[in-house]
């Protein structure tokens, strides 16, 4: 699913998605571990169908994936391969972009002598920061 | 500005970043080589990084733990799986639990650095892969969880008014 192409077909079908409480909470559940339509319904006052009713509506939205094992439908929340491959890569270009700049500071007030920038070091790996 | 490029790449999960400093080279290998400069800036100021063990040989590993603001420790590790000093490191980065043993479900990435010198300025790149998408996305989760559930429990409550 693009983000950027959401028709006003789909964002009805999200709203409508979302707009009950067991639903809600079914999303909230499957975005941990894939969970079975029976094991959720172990957690609602309703029937297996209805469960299964609920996760049909949020399946429609593209807010889970279901898969069969055996006798069992698996139930998972999509957050989207690619959407998260982004975020991840993206935290990790924030951590290098925060490491270089650090170390650029270093290398600034840095002199020859390795013990010489920082006494503290020379007591235990690291005194209080400043 | 010393970040000269990134790179991502979503289906290989390779990120790639390079950099110049205005030293040269052995200064710049001195940050990798020197634990007492590593624990400088491998970790945010917040976390007060310090770094154990520190074995920059082929099979050697370098272990650190991080102090967070609540006291929480965090500890990771690196298997170096090769090094030239001071042009080349090539090692495998990965979560520790408390013990410092190799947390199994969690992402490691293999990590290239290369150092090159030009006029006295050090060019790095540090290109980062993910091994594993499945253990990458169990480090999404983790977050994710949070911030979603959040957001559901926030039309809930919009929603219960």
């Amino acid at each position: 699913m693009v983000v950027d192409e959401l028709t006003d077909e789909v964002v009805d079908h999200l709203f409508h998605a979302l707009a009950d409480a067991t639903r809600r909470d079914i999303v909230r559940r499957c975005v941990r571990e894939e969970l079975s339509v029976s094991r959720l319904a172990e957690a609602y006052p309703m029937s297996f169908a209805a469960v299964q009713k609920h996760v049909a509506v949020l399946h429609r939205a593209g807010l889970v994936t279901k898969r069969r094992s055996g006798r069992q439908q698996l139930v998972r929340t999509d957050l989207d391969a690619v959407r998260r491959a982004r975020q991840v890569l993206d935290e990790l270009e924030a951590t290098w972009r925060a490491r270089v700049d650090r170390m650029a500071r270093l290398l600034a007030h840095d002199d020859a002598d390795p013990a010489a920038d920082d006494p503290a070091a020379d007591d235990r790996g690291r005194g209080g920061n400043r | 500005m010393s970040v000269t490029r990134v790179d991502k790449d979503f289906d290989t999960l390779t990120l790639t970043v390079v950099a110049e400093f205005d030293a040269p080279v052995e200064r710049v290998w001195r940050l990798w080589d020197d634990p007492r400069r590593l624990e400088r800036w491998w970790g945010p100021p917040e976390f007060p990084t310090t770094v154990e063990e520190h074995d920059l040989t082929p099979g050697g590993t370098v272990t650190y733990v991080m102090t967070g603001p609540d006291g929480q420790k965090s500890r990771g590790w690196w298997r170096v799986t090769s090094v030239e000093p001071p042009t080349s490191l090539e090692f495998i980065d990965g979560f520790a639990d408390q013990d410092g043993a190799p947390v199994p479900d969690m992402p490691t990435s293999t990590v290239r650095v290369r150092l090159t010198e030009h006029d006295g300025r050090t060019r790095m790149e540090v290109r980062s892969i993910f091994d594993s998408r499945e253990h990458m996305e169990n480090l999404v989760r983790m977050g994710a969880v949070d911030v979603f559930a959040q957001s559901i429990d926030r039309m809930d409550a919009l929603l219960a008014d």
